[in-house]
C-alpha cells in the first residue's frame, strides 16, 4: 500500500457557488473553505447590522443513538447532558482523562434516545474515534458529516429572512432550542444557534438541497442586506464575543477552568472523562487564565506574539485582531491569575515592536436584547 | 489595469520613475490577495532603502504583509493619507495609494524589473497555480 502523496482538500456541497462567486479560497482544517466574499470588514457588518449567510457544512456532526445514548454523551462531555429537553442544545466539551480538550462542541437533544453532536471540521474523525473508544456502554456512534449540510444565517434580520420559507414556529424558538420543518421545502433542524454573537439560525439538511437553499435564501434576503460571509468574518465576529475556537484558545493542554468556561463543567453531574483532573486543579487553583485584551496604540497583536507583563514573557495570543465593528485592535491570551484583572496593562512583542494593551472584560461586544 | 510606465516586482510592489523621483506602491494583485487593508507602516522621510529589503508593512484584517524595496534610495515623501486611510490601497492601489516617493533611484535597476505585460503574465501563471 502507497500512502497519498497529496492531501486532497474537502469540498462542501456549495464549492463550485462560491468560486461562482467569487470567493478567495483557503484550506480550513483540511477543507477547500471561501475566507471571504466581498471583503471581511462588509461582511461583518452585515451580519452584526443586517444578516449573513455562512456555509458551514464543513462542521461535523456525529450521532448517538440508542438507549444508552445519554450514558455515552455523560461519560466524553463536560457539561450535563441530562439537564437538556428535547430538541434544546448545550455548548460542551469533548474531555480528556486529563481534563483538557478534545474539542468543543453542541450537544442537541433530539430525543433520549438521539444526541447530535456538532464538532469541529478539522476534530470530526478524531473525536468520532474518541468517542467510539469510550463507548462501553453499547451505545450507537455514527461519523454523519457526510449525511449534512450547515448553514448558518445570523443577524437582526435572520429571523425575518427565516420567517418567510417556513412555517416552523422560528419566532417562539428559544435561543439553544431547535425544531424540525421545512424551509424553503427542505427539510431541516432548525437551530437557534450560532457563533457570531447574533441572534440567528443553524440549519442542518441534506446535501443536495444546498445550492437551492443558499440562492433562495440570498435572493430573499438581498433587500434586507443580507451577504454571503466567509470564514474570515466568521472569525472576528466570535472573536468580538469573546468566543473560543479549538485550536487557538482551547486545545489539548488547556481546561474549562482557564479558559473560563467553568459553566460547562458540571462535577455534580456523576462521573465523566476528565472529572478527577479538573476537581483537581479547582482545587489546587489555575495558575492560568484566558482574558480579553484591547490595543492601546495602533498595532495588531496576531496570535503567537508573545505577551509580557512587568517585562516578563507570560503567556501568548490565542487569537488578534482588528474587530471591524468595534473598531479596535482586540485579543485574547492566557496570562498569570495573579495578573488577569481588567485594567492591568500588557505588552505584546509584535514583530519587534512593544505594543501596549490592556486587559478589559469579556465579552468585548455583546448585543442588544 | 496595470499601467505600462510602471514597473513591477515579483513581491507585488510597482515603481514609477519619473524626474529621478521613484513613486513606489503596491499592486492590485496585492491589494486583492490581502482583502481589507487596516494599517500601513512606512519609513521615515531620509531612510535608506536597498532594493529587495523589507521597507514596510500592510496590514489586513486577516493578515501582515511586507513590503519589499523595488529599488535602492533614499525616501524623500511618505504618503501621509494612508495613516488616517488605509482602505485607500484596496480602492486605488496604483493611483492615490502610493506608499512612498525615493530619490536616488538607479534607472537601470528599474528597467531591470518586470513590464506591464510581463508581470500580467507572471500572475496569470499564479492564478493558475492557485486554482490547479
Amino acid at each position: 500500500m502507497t500512502a497519498p502523496t497529496t492531501t486532497q482538500l474537502r469540498k462542501t456541497a456549495l464549492h463550485s457557488v462560491h468560486r461562482r462567486l467569487g470567493a478567495k479560497m483557503v484550506d480550513f482544517g483540511g477543507w477547500d473553505m471561501p475566507v471571504e466574499y466581498t471583503g471581511i470588514i462588509r461582511e461583518h457588518l452585515a451580519t452584526r447590522t443586517a444578516a449573513g449567510l455562512f456555509d458551514v457544512s464543513h462542521m461535523g456532526e456525529i450521532e448517538v443513538r440508542g438507549p444508552h445514548a445519554l450514558e455515552l454523551v455523560q461519560h466524553v462531555t463536560s457539561n450535563n447532558a441530562a439537564n437538556l429537553r428535547d430538541r434544546q442544545a448545550q455548548y460542551s466539551g469533548l474531555m480528556t482523562p486529563a481534563g483538557t480538550f478534545v474539542d468543543d462542541l453542541l450537544v442537541h437533544r433530539v430525543s433520549d434516545t438521539y444526541y447530535l453532536l456538532c464538532v469541529n471540521a478539522s476534530n470530526q474523525d478524531k473525536d468520532f474515534e474518541y468517542i467510539r473508544e469510550h463507548n462501553r456502554f453499547g451505545a450507537e456512534v455514527e461519523n454523519a458529516g457526510p449525511r449534512y449540510s450547515q448553514l448558518a444565517l445570523q443577524g437582526p434580520k435572520a429571523l425575518g429572512i427565516l420567517q418567510c420559507f417556513t412555517r416552523a414556529p422560528i419566532a417562539a424558538l428559544k435561543y439553544y432550542h431547535f425544531a424540525f420543518g421545512e424551509v424553503d421545502g427542505v427539510a431541516c433542524m432548525i437551530a437557534r444557534t450560532g457563533y457570531t454573537g447574533e441572534d440567528g439560525f443553524e440549519l442542518y439538511f441534506s446535501p443536495e438541497h444546498s445550492e437551492k437553499l443558499w440562492n433562495d435564501l440570498l435572493e430573499a434576503g438581498r433587500g434586507e442586506g443580507l451577504l454571503p460571509c466567509g470564514l474570515g468574518a466568521r472569525n472576528t465576529l466570535r472573536l468580538e464575543s469573546s468566543m473560543c475556537l479549538y485550536g487557538h484558545e482551547i486545545d489539548d493542554t488547556t481546561t474549562v477552568w482557564e479558559a473560563q468556561l467553568g459553566w460547562i463543567c458540571k462535577p455534580n453531574k456523576g462521573d465523566f472523562l476528565g472529572r478527577d483532573a479538573l476537581l483537581a486543579q479547582k482545587q489546587a487553583g489555575v495558575k492560568r487564565l484566558l482574558v480579553g485584551f484591547e490595543m492601546q496604540d495602533r498595532l495588531i497583536a496576531r496570535d503567537g506574539c508573545a505577551v509580557c507583563i512587568g517585562g516578563r514573557e507570560s503567556g501568548r495570543v490565542t487569537s488578534g485582531s482588528p474587530a471591524p465593528f468595534l473598531k479596535k485592535n482586540i485579543g485574547m491570551a492566557y496570562g498569570p491569575v495573579e495578573s488577569s484583572a481588567a485594567g492591568t496593562e500588557i505588552q505584546i512583542a509584535i514583530r519587534g515592536n512593544e505594543g501596549r494593551a490592556k486587559i478589559v472584560p469579556t465579552p468585548f461586544y455583546r448585543r442588544a436584547k | 489595469m496595470y499601467p505600462n510606465d510602471y514597473r513591477y516586482t515579483k513581491e507585488h510592489e510597482w515603481v514609477r520613475l519619473e524626474a529621478g523621483t521613484a513613486t513606489i506602491g503596491v499592486t492590485d494583485y496585492a491589494q486583492h490577495a490581502l482583502g481589507d487593508v487596516v494599517y500601513v507602516e512606512l519609513p521615515k522621510v531620509g531612510a535608506k532603502l536597498t532594493a529587495g529589503k523589507s521597507f514596510g508593512t500592510v496590514e489586513s484584517v486577516k493578515a501582515v504583509s511586507e513590503i519589499y524595496a523595488p529599488v535602492s534610495g533614499e525616501v524623500a515623501e511618505i504618503n501621509a493619507s494612508l495613516v488616517g486611510a488605509p482602505e485607500l490601497i484596496n480602492t486605488d492601489p496604483h493611483g492615490q495609494a502610493w506608499l512612498i516617493k525615493v530619490k536616488g533611484a538607479n534607472p537601470s535597476e528599474v528597467a531591470s524589473l518586470m513590464d506591464s505585460a510581463a508581470y500580467q503574465a507572471y500572475i496569470a501563471e499564479k492564478e493558475k497555480e492557485a486554482s490547479a
